[in-house]
């Protein structure tokens, strides 16, 4: 079970863009596989690096209005959001050490 | 978390946990090997982990789940004794009579035997603008990402029975279904390409070859080209599943082992020996023609058997009384 807290379509604004540390936000679907794999992945990722950054989980088939706005079409996709902006991206369940070069800038 | 310590020698370290590597872990730990199982941190399963049915692995009447049938032979390899470690495995040194496997997190275990079972990669089609829109309508994976083309027209490339089962599956979301393919007939299974070919929201363009994917932030549709003809044309879709074949993922070994023609680990006549002594191979990384889950785990026994009787021909057995167990 992840650990990362549920962000849904009403509080993405509070706990995303208004946040005053970068957030890494994974957008998960119960039916993919992949996102299973990944979550605790991103659990140690949050785990070691809190002071940074918070990561968060949201679940596109509860929050269809946040995962349709951001354009979001394959899942895992997890996205980086630094003072509202949304400043970087992976997609697909990638090992923790691929994950922590590519938001390198951000941990 | 299991450390090592750095004079214990296992018999046997798996590297891969699709068929063939948990088949391999289900023979050598019932042979009493204590085999050491990296799975993966985040492929543990294999490509099963992405399918949905699997109706042709024997003894499933009804079939089973992808995703269930890896869950059983995990839990099966584990019933026996095998160690799984979900981690990625950075380097190996597959030289020595000792073999190396270092992880990802720079834990270093050693075995007299390595058996080889890491599959095949999802191919790409190479096109320019496919890496772009990865994640904006370009996908490799139907059942993640079925969901999010709901009532949309959208492409399927291959004419293989990953392609028909892409295509089948996501009629369940898309309005419309085309499939793009180069040939003239499918290389499917009959029953597959049977179901694909009666489905009503399926059509099909043959003899066609995608020449780049169109869109600025997002897929809007795909340039063919008529292989026959060379006339091009325009398929507005929103989505692009790709599933033209896989690759043998030989990244890890390929400096130190043969590879065949065909980019698959060379293994000698029907046995899983590579070229290196104490060096095995099996499932998709060793096939480049029939790649079924049933031949996987047939190819992961056979390695089983062939490590089984490399080390009873060792003199000094490897001691696992040293090795650390968790």
């Amino acid at each position: 079970m992840s650990q990362a807290k549920d962000v849904t379509d009403s509080s993405f604004q509070a706990d995303v863009l208004d946040s005053s540390k970068p957030v890494i936000v994974d957008f998960w679907a119960e039916w993919c596989g992949p996102c299973r794999m990944l979550s605790p992945i991103l659990d140690q990722i949050a785990a070691e690096h809190s002071e940074k950054i918070d990561v968060v989980k949201v679940n596109v088939d509860e929050n269809p209005g946040i995962a349709a706005k951001y354009g979001i079409t394959s899942i895992p996709a997890v996205y980086v959001f630094e003072n509202g902006d949304h400043v970087a991206t992976s997609i697909g369940a990638k090992p923790k050490q691929a994950l922590e070069q590519e938001f390198a800038a951000y941990l | 978390m299991a450390t090592e310590t750095s004079d214990a020698i296992r018999d046997v370290i798996i590297i891969g946990s699709g068929p063939a590597g948990y088949t391999a872990a289900v023979y050598t730990a019932r042979a009493n090997l204590l085999p050491l199982v990296i799975a993966g941190s985040v492929t543990a399963g294999g490509e099963l982990m992405n399918t949905t049915d699997v109706e042709n692995f024997p003894g499933f009447r009804e079939g089973i789940l992808g995703p269930d049938l890896m869950d059983n032979m995990q839990a099966q390899a584990e019933r026996f004794g095998a160690e799984i470690q979900y981690e990625d495995v950075a380097s190996v040194d597959l030289s020595g009579d000792v073999k190396h496997v270092v992880l990802a997190d720079g834990t270093e275990y050693k075995a007299r035997a390595v058996i080889v079972s890491t599959g095949s990669a999802y191919r790409e089609l190479g096109l320019p603008n496919e890496k772009r829109l990865s994640g904006h309508g370009v996908s490799w994976c139907a059942t993640c990402d079925g969901f999010f083309f709901r009532e949309q027209e959208i492409a399927v490339i291959g004419g293989g029975d990953s392609a028909m089962e892409e295509a089948l599956f996501l009629t369940k979301f898309a309005s419309k279904v085309t499939v793009v393919h180069r040939r003239g007939e499918l290389r499917a299974s009959k029953i597959m390409a049977d179901r694909a070919l009666a489905h009503p929201k399926i059509e099909f363009i043959w003899n066609t070859a995608v020449d780049d994917v169109v869109g600025t932030d997002k897929v809007s549709g795909l340039e063919l080209v008529n292989l026959i003809d060379g006339a091009t044309s325009e398929l507005p879709v929103t989505g692009v599943f790709v599933a033209i074949g896989n690759d043998p993922r030989t990244d890890l070994v390929k400096d130190q082992l043969d590879l065949t023609p065909e980019g698959t680990i060379a293994v000698q006549g029907r046995t899983s020996k590579t070229n290196l002594d104490g060096v095995f191979a099996a499932g998709d990384v060793i096939d480049p023609t029939y790649r079924q889950a049933v031949t996987a785990a047939g190819s992961g026994c056979v390695a089983a058997l062939d490590v089984e009787h490399y080390l009873s021909n060792l003199t000094v057995p490897a001691d696992n009384s040293t090795v650390v167990s968790n």
